[in-house]
C-alpha cells in the first residue's frame, strides 16, 4: 500500500483529526490533533504496520506559528520500508502532549529528550525526568530563546574573521 | 648533568634528581577517555605507536595514577566527576588538557560546556588538535616528563619538607 | 530462609568498560542485576542548538564529532539529507557516489574494528585489541591520504566530495581488501572457538524480535535478533541499489548473534568496497550547481566565478526552500537520521540528529535484569554504544 493511500485511509477513519497533509520531496507530513495523537499513532501501528518509532522531536516556532511547539513523529514500517511523518501543534500555555510511549517503547526517551531540552510535558510518561542535562538544570536549552552559550554571557559576535 | 662516576659501581646524584627521573619514566596516566579524543589516546597505547616504551602505561584507579589525560570535551554535567577524580588522585599528579575542547572549548561554544579546563585544573600540558594525532599526545607526555625533570625539592617535599618549587 | 537486601553499585561514568561517560546505577541482589538505570548526557555538547546558529556548509564539521568512530556514516548521513533539502539528489555525480559508499563502507570497518577491540578487551581479550587497532591504524593512513585528519574527516561535502582522491589511494585500498578478510579470520581464530569467549557472550543479553523492534533497535543489534532490515537494501541511498550484497542476519537474539552478525558485515563490506573500486570511474567529483555547492579549491584560486561563488556560500550560506526532510542512513551502529527544518534562511532552522546508540542503549536496562554483573559489560559492548552520538 502506498503512503497515500495509508493517509487515505487515516482521513477516512480520523476525519476531524487529520488538519492538514503536507508533501515535500516526496515525503509526507501528516498534521493530526494534539488530543487524538494516541489514537492516531495506535492505528497506524496496529493496522498500517508502522511498527518502528524512527524519532521523536521538538520544534519550537518561536513567533513564526499561533502554536509555538510541533513535535514531530518520524514513523517506519519495516515490513513495507515506508516512511511518514505526523506533526502536532502545542501551544505554550499548555505545553502538554499525551504520551506515545505506550504505542511504542522507545517514545520512552525520545520523550525524555524532548521534555528536557525542549520543555514539552508528556502526560501518562512513565518516567518524565530530564535525560541529557542535569537534573537541577534550569531552562530548557533548546527552545529559541535560550542562548546558545549558556545564559549569563555575552554573545560571541565573531573573531577575527 | 651533574653526575660523577666514583669508581666502577657508585654513582653520586642529587635525590631530588633520583626522585624526578623514577616519577617522569613511571608515568601511570588515568584511563578516562571522554571523547573523540580518547580513541586517539587508545590508539596511542596500542600496538604502533606504544605508549610502554616511555613506561606509560594506563591504569584504570586514579588511587594509582599519578596524571590524568582530560581527553575530550567537557561538560558541565561531568565537571563534578573529573573534580573528585582528580581529588582522588595522590600527589604529586599532573593534569593533561587533550585536544581542543579540553583546552578551551574547542567548537563547542554552548551552554552545556565548559569553556576550557584549566578554569578548574592546574593543567600541566596542553595538546592542541581535533583531535590531536598520537604523536601529539606522545609530545606532550614527553613535555611533561621534561617538566618533572626540572622540578626541585621534589624529595624534600615528598619527607614533608617545603613544597616543589617548578623551574619552568 | 534469610530475608536479602539489594545493593545499590555505582558505575561510571568513570569506569573503563562503559565506552565512555555511561553512568549505570545497578541495583544488585548479590550477584544478579536486579534494575540497571543509565544515566546519559555526560557528553552533551549542544551540538543540534549550535548547528542553528550555522550555515547548512559549517554543520557539516559538526557531524563529524557525533559518532567519532564512523564520522563518515554521519557526514554521509548529512550531506545527503542537506542535498535532499535543496533538491540536488539527482545531480550528484557518479564519482562522487561510488566513493562515498567505498568510504561508507571502509568506515563501517573502521567502526566494527573498534567495537570488536573494546567489546574483546572488556571481556578479557587483550590480543583482539592490539590486533584490531594494528588494522585500524592501516584505515587511519587511508583517512589521512584523503583528508588529511586520522578520525574526524569532513571529506564529504554538499554536492559531492571535498577533492579527488589522492594518487595512489585505489592501490592502497585494494592492498587494504586484499588483506583484510585475513585478518577478520585471523579475529575469529582467536576469538569464535574460544571457550571463554563462548561462555561469556552466548545466551546473554536476550532480546527477541518483538521487544527489540519495540523499544527501537537498528542495525545489527536489531539484526542479530533476526529481524531482515537494512537500510542499504530496503532504503537504498547514494545507489546502493547497484551493489551486491548480503544483509546478515541471525536468529540468536544474544550477545553472540550479534557478534555474527558484525563479523558477517565486515566481510560483506569487503566485498562491497571490491565492487566500488571496481566500478570507480574518472568523472567529476562535486554537482554542478555553483550556488550551492561548495567550489574546489583549485578554481577558488583560479577563476573569478569559483572565487565569487566561495565568498557568496561562505558568507551568506545557500538557502534552501521552506520545507522540512528525514533522510537517514545505515551507519554501524544502526540507522542514524537527520530531521532538517527549513524556514528559507541560510541556517537549519531545526536539526534533529536520531542518534543509533541512543535509541539502542534504551535496550540495556531489559538487557541486563536477572543478569549477572559481569555480563552488564558484555551487553554494554554489544550495543556499541559511542557516548558522541548518544548525548550529541
Amino acid at each position: 500500500m502506498s503512503v497515500e493511500a495509508i493517509v487515505q485511509n487515516l482521513k477516512g477513519k480520523f476525519s476531524s483529526s487529520v488538519l492538514e497533509v503536507l508533501e515535500f520531496r516526496g515525503e509526507t507530513t501528516v498534521i493530526v490533533k494534539k488530543e487524538e495523537i494516541v489514537a492516531v499513532c495506535q492505528y497506524l501501528k496496529t493496522s498500517e504496520g508502522f511498527n518502528f518509532l524512527s524519532d521523536l522531536c521538538g520544534v519550537d516556532y518561536l513567533g513564526k506559528k499561533d502554536d509555538r511547539f510541533m513535535v514531530v513523529y518520524n514513523i517506519y514500517n519495516i515490513t513495507t520500508h515506508e516512511r511518514l511523518r505526523l506533526k502536532v501543534a502545542v501551544s505554550e500555555k499548555d505545553a502538554t502532549v499525551d504520551s506515545v510511549s505506550s504505542v511504542w517503547g522507545t517514545a520512552n526517551w525520545h520523550e525524555r529528550e524532548c521534555w528536557d531540552l525542549m520543555g514539552i510535558s508528556f502526560n501518562n510518561h512513565p518516567d518524565l525526568r530530564r535525560i541529557l542535562m542535569p537534573a537541577d538544570w534550569v531552562g530548557h536549552p533548546l527552545r529559541k530563546d535560550y542562548p546558545v552559550q549558556g545564559p549569563g554571557r555575552a554573545l560571541y559576535q565573531g573573531g577575527l574573521s | 648533568m651533574g653526575v660523577e662516576t666514583l669508581g666502577d659501581n657508585v654513582i653520586t646524584t642529587s635525590l631530588d634528581k633520583l626522585v624526578n627521573w623514577s616519577r617522569s619514566r613511571s608515568l601511570w596516566p588515568m584511563t578516562f577517555g571522554l571523547a573523540c579524543c580518547a580513541i586517539e589516546m587508545m590508539s596511542t597505547g596500542a600496538a604502533r605507536f606504544d605508549l610502554d616504551r616511555f613506561g606509560i602505561i594506563f591504569r584504570a584507579s586514579p588511587r594509582q595514577a599519578d596524571c590524568i589525560i582530560i581527553a575530550g570535551t567537557v561538560t558541565k554535567k561531568m565537571l563534578p566527576v573529573i573534580l573528585t577524580v582528580y581529588e582522588q588522585m595522590p600527589e604529586p599528579k599532573y593534569v593533561v588538557a587533550m585536544g581542543a575542547c579540553a583546552c578551551s572549548g574547542g567548537v563547542f561554544d554552548t551552554y552545556s560546556v565548559v569553556q576550557g579546563i584549566d578554569e578548574y585544573l592546574p593543567v600541566d600540558v596542553y595538546i592542541p588538535g581535533c583531535p590531536p594525532r598520537p604523536e601529539g599526545l606522545l609530545y606532550g607526555l614527553i613535555k611533561l616528563q621534561e617538566k618533572i625533570m626540572r622540578e626541585r625539592n621534589s624529595f624534600g617535599a615528598a619527607i614533608g619538607i617545603g613544597e616543589v618549587v617548578n623551574n619552568a | 530462609m534469610a530475608s536479602t537486601e539489594t545493593m545499590t553499585v555505582n558505575m561510571g561514568p568513570q569506569h573503563p568498560s562503559t565506552h565512555g561517560v555511561l553512568q549505570l546505577i545497578l541495583e544488585l541482589d548479590g550477584e544478579t542485576v536486579v534494575k540497571a538505570t543509565p544515566h546519559i548526557g555526560f557528553l552533551h555538547r549542544g551540538v543540534e542548538k549550535l548547528s542553528e546558529n550555522r550555515t547548512y556548509h559549517q554543520v557539516l564539521p559538526l557531524t563529524d564529532r557525533l559518532d567519532y568512530l564512523a564520522p563518515m556514516h554521519n557526514n554521509l548521513g548529512y550531506v545527503l539529507a542537506v542535498e535532499k533539502l535543496f533538491g540536488i539528489t539527482d545531480m550528484i555525480p557518479e564519482r562522487a557516489k561510488t566513493v562515498r559508499v567505498m568510504m561508507a563502507e571502509i568506515t563501517r570497518l573502521k567502526s566494527h574494528l573498534v567495537w570488536l577491540a573494546c567489546h574483546a578487551l572488556d571481556i578479557g581479550a587483550m590480543t583482539v585489541f592490539i590486533y584490531c587497532f594494528r588494522e585500524r591504524e592501516m584505515i587511519m593512513d587511508m583517512y589521512e591520504k584523503l583528508s588529511g585528519a586520522r578520525m574526524t574527516s569532513n571529506y564529504f561535502r554538499v554536492g559531492g566530495l571535498s577533492a579527488d582522491l589522492p594518487d595512489g589511494f585505489e592501490k592502497d585500498v585494494r592492498h587494504f581488501i586484499d588483506v583484510m578478510p585475513g585478518h577478520i579470520d585471523t579475529y575469529e581464530g582467536l576469538l569464535t572457538g574460544n571457550i571463554i569467549w563462548q561462555k561469556r557472550i552466548q545466551g546473554v543479553g536476550v532480546i527477541d524480535a518483538e521487544a527489540a523492534i519495540d523499544i527501537g533497535l537498528s542495525g545489527p543489534s536489531l539484526r542479530g535478533s533476526g529481524v531482515d532490515w537494512d537500510l542499504r537494501r530496503d532504503n537504498p541511498y547514494s545507489g546502493y541499489e547497484n551493489y551486491d550484497f548480503k544483509v546478515c542476519v541471525e536468529q540468536g537474539c544474544d550477545t553472540w548473534a550479534r557478534y555474527r552478525v558484525r563479523l558477517d558485515e565486515m566481510r560483506e563490506s569487503v566485498k562491497i568496497i571490491r565492487q566500488a573500486l571496481d566500478r570507480l570511474q574518472a568523472g567529476p567529483f562535486l554537482a554542478d550547481c555553483p550556488k550551492i555547492c561548495l567550489p574546489p579549491k583549485k578554481d577558488v584560486v583560479n577563476t573569478i566565478e569559483g572565487l565569487i561563488h566561495q565568498f557568496k556560500i561562505i558568507s551568506e550560506g545557500p538557502k534552501p526552500e521552506v520545507g522540512e526532510i528525514y533522510q537517514s542512513v545505515e551507519n554501524p551502529k544502526g540507522e542514524v537520521g537527520f530531521y532538517l527544518v527549513s524556514d528559507g534562511s541560510s541556517n537549519p532552522y531545526r536539526m534533529k540528529v536520531r542518534p543509533a546508540s541512543f535509541v539502542n542503549l534504551q535496550a540495556l536496562p531489559q538487557m541486563v535484569q536477572g543478569r549477572l554483573i559481569a555480563d552488564v559489560v558484555a551487553i554494554i559492548g554489544t550495543l556499541d554504544i559511542v557516548l558522541g552520538e548518544i548525548d550529541r
